[in-house]
């Protein structure tokens, strides 16, 4: 079963998404415009009051997200590698500074290039399964990509670069 | 003494007691904007210590303020935030308008301040201050509480509000035509409405097209191109800061963002200088005078404001507890409600609408966060998890005064 994200726009501030666990906690992450994230467990008696906030740097969101197994699609993933011999599967990360940003992936021409796929984009907490050739990358995107390892090295380097 | 020694010298110590009145808002974790209009009331005409010399820096600095003000609440929000706002927060900010512009307007009237100053005091209480609403959700630990969408989206739809209501004053502070004030507002709305729609649709290209790698570049083109459409739209009688509200919202994403960052000190600055000049040309012998009908003013519209948050969040399904915190939230009057009483006072009419909205603002802006942090206070068994939070809080580089005291003073 999975769980259903709320996700809440915060005019001015970010994005707020939560969920409510079957303890019946609610609990989420505020993604500001900043970049700062905080991760947010509500009380059972005011479930609509933040009891404990917590504020993560971006190092300590990716080892949390580490400990706690990663996301679906990782998981998938890391099945699908133990099928295919030889098949690299990476993320990569869209620095803001890249040519790409704000670009779309039939621009790039990634599949061309550098025969690798982008099987997925992961913004912020919300994934973007299989996305096509007009799907526009926008800074700090998370890309999922399978291919070569070789493929793949190039691909980092096309995205950092151009 | 040589003429610009002087003029250093009184503008240097006039700055240095802002930011004396700064540090004890902060010891106090208060807004400073009742203690810059306290200072502004002590100096200048009718106070303590006159000032001469810096006058009409202090002038010229005041208007820069508001457009910086302007500007910054802008940036603050994207045109899709705004366009968001305006199509599910229409209800909430509509009863916001009625439940706040009205004790203003009738107060003023039984008053017997005339129709023009009464409209302008409707705009004092009606708009909630969204620096001093900002600060207190971060501080207090709410952003993510589930109210807080609806508080943030009544501020967006006050904002807006405002980018209409300013040229629609501005025409009746000219005393002109129902003609020109619809031609105005017209006007307003037409820009309004302009700038959303091409903001949400090319706002990220125009800002990287503006966008520099150099923050010198940056800073630069940001206040010429503010200050140059301030100056159109105060030619077309929209008001200056309607203007730099729209350049504002015109630039989003990633420049919007270090357009903040540039922009933040600059608009400190020159509000401080913004709130001391409306302190100082707002006569302190008058104050006690408009004493009794400024703290009713602000009892009744404390309550409204309440009503408002409460409203909005139990429409919402937001339990009790969270109702009383929207409403709280939206308690605190600040910095556009001086905006628009300075746009009163500088178009004549009642004397007493400066003094009253200044007592006022003194009361509602010092109220605001008390009220906010009274609403936080929760049952003595859950107070010692929340020491979590407080705990966390006490990172290197962010002094004990910074650190928020969900109890309050009395805890």
């Amino acid at each position: 079963m999975t769980t259903a994200i709320q996700q809440t726009p915060l005019p001015g501030v970010g994005v707020r998404y939560d969920f409510t666990t079957e303890e019946g906690l609610r609990l989420g992450v505020v993604h500001h415009h900043s970049g700062r994230r905080q991760l947010f467990l509500c009380s059972a008696d005011d479930p609509d009051s933040a009891r404990v906030t917590i504020e993560l740097t971006e190092d300590e969101a990716h080892a949390l997200i580490d400990v706690l197994g990663g996301s679906q699609i990782v998981e998938a993933l890391a099945g699908l590698r133990q099928q295919v011999e030889g098949l690299g599967i990476d993320w990569l990360t869209l620095d803001p500074d890249s040519p790409y940003a704000g670009r779309t992936i039939g621009d790039a021409r990634i599949r061309t290039r550098t025969g690798v796929s982008v099987v997925a984009v992961l913004r912020g907490a919300v994934p973007h399964p299989a996305p096509g050739p007009e799907f526009a990358f926008s800074p700090g995107d998370t890309l999922v990509v399978v291919g070569t390892p070789e493929g793949i090295g190039s691909l980092g380097h096309l995205l950092r670069r151009g | 003494m040589h003429a610009q020694a002087l003029l250093w010298l009184e503008l240097g110590g006039l700055i240095l007691g802002l930011a004396l009145l700064a540090r004890l808002a902060v010891a106090w974790r208060l807004s400073p904007i009742p203690f810059y209009l306290l200072g502004g009331l002590v100096v200048g005409e009718g106070g303590l210590i006159p000032l001469v010399p810096s006058q009409d820096f202090v002038e010229i600095g005041a208007d820069l303020g508001v457009i910086l003000l302007l500007l910054l609440l802008g940036l603050e929000f994207t045109a899709v935030e705004l366009r968001r706002a305006l199509r599910s927060g229409a209800t909430a900010g509509l009863l916001d308008l009625a439940l706040n512009y009205t004790p203003g307007v009738a107060a003023g009237l039984l008053l017997g301040l005339g129709w023009a100053p009464a409209l302008f005091l409707g705009g004092v209480t009606y708009i909630s201050s969204s620096g001093v609403v900002a600060k207190l959700l971060g501080d207090l630990g709410w952003t993510a509480n589930r109210e807080t969408p609806l508080v943030l989206s009544i501020l967006v739809f006050e904002d807006l509000a405002m980018a209409i209501l300013l040229p629609l004053l501005a025409v009746v502070a000219l005393g002109g035509s129902p003609l020109g004030a619809i031609l105005a507002v017209g006007a307003a709305l037409a820009l309004v409405a302009l700038v959303l729609t091409v903001a949400a649709r090319f706002g990220e290209g125009a800002g990287r097209l503006v966008f520099s790698g150099s923050d010198e570049v940056n800073l630069l083109t940001l206040v010429g191109v503010t200050l140059v459409v301030a100056g159109l739209t105060e030619q077309l009688n929209v008001s200056a800061a309607v203007g730099a509200f729209l350049v504002g919202i015109g630039i989003s994403g990633e420049a919007a963002q270090s357009a903040r960052t540039l922009l933040t000190p600059l608009r400190d600055l020159f509000a401080a200088v913004f709130f001391v000049f409306f302190g100082l040309s707002t006569d302190p012998a008058a104050i006690p005078g408009v004493l009794a009908p400024a703290a009713g003013l602000a009892a009744a519209t404390a309550i409204t404001k309440i009503a408002t948050g409460w409203w909005a969040a139990s429409r919402a399904g937001v339990g009790r507890r969270g109702r009383v915190r929207a409403g709280a939230a939206l308690i605190a009057r600040g910095e556009f409600s001086v905006v628009i009483a300075g746009l009163g006072a500088a178009a004549g009419g009642a004397e007493e609408l400066a003094p009253l909205a200044a007592a006022y603002v003194l009361i509602m802006a010092t109220l605001g966060p008390l009220a906010a942090r009274a609403a936080d206070l929760r049952p003595r068994s859950q107070r010692k998890r929340l020491r979590i939070r407080r705990l966390a809080r006490r990172r290197p580089g962010s002094g004990r005064s910074a650190e928020p005291t969900p109890g309050g003073p009395a805890s």
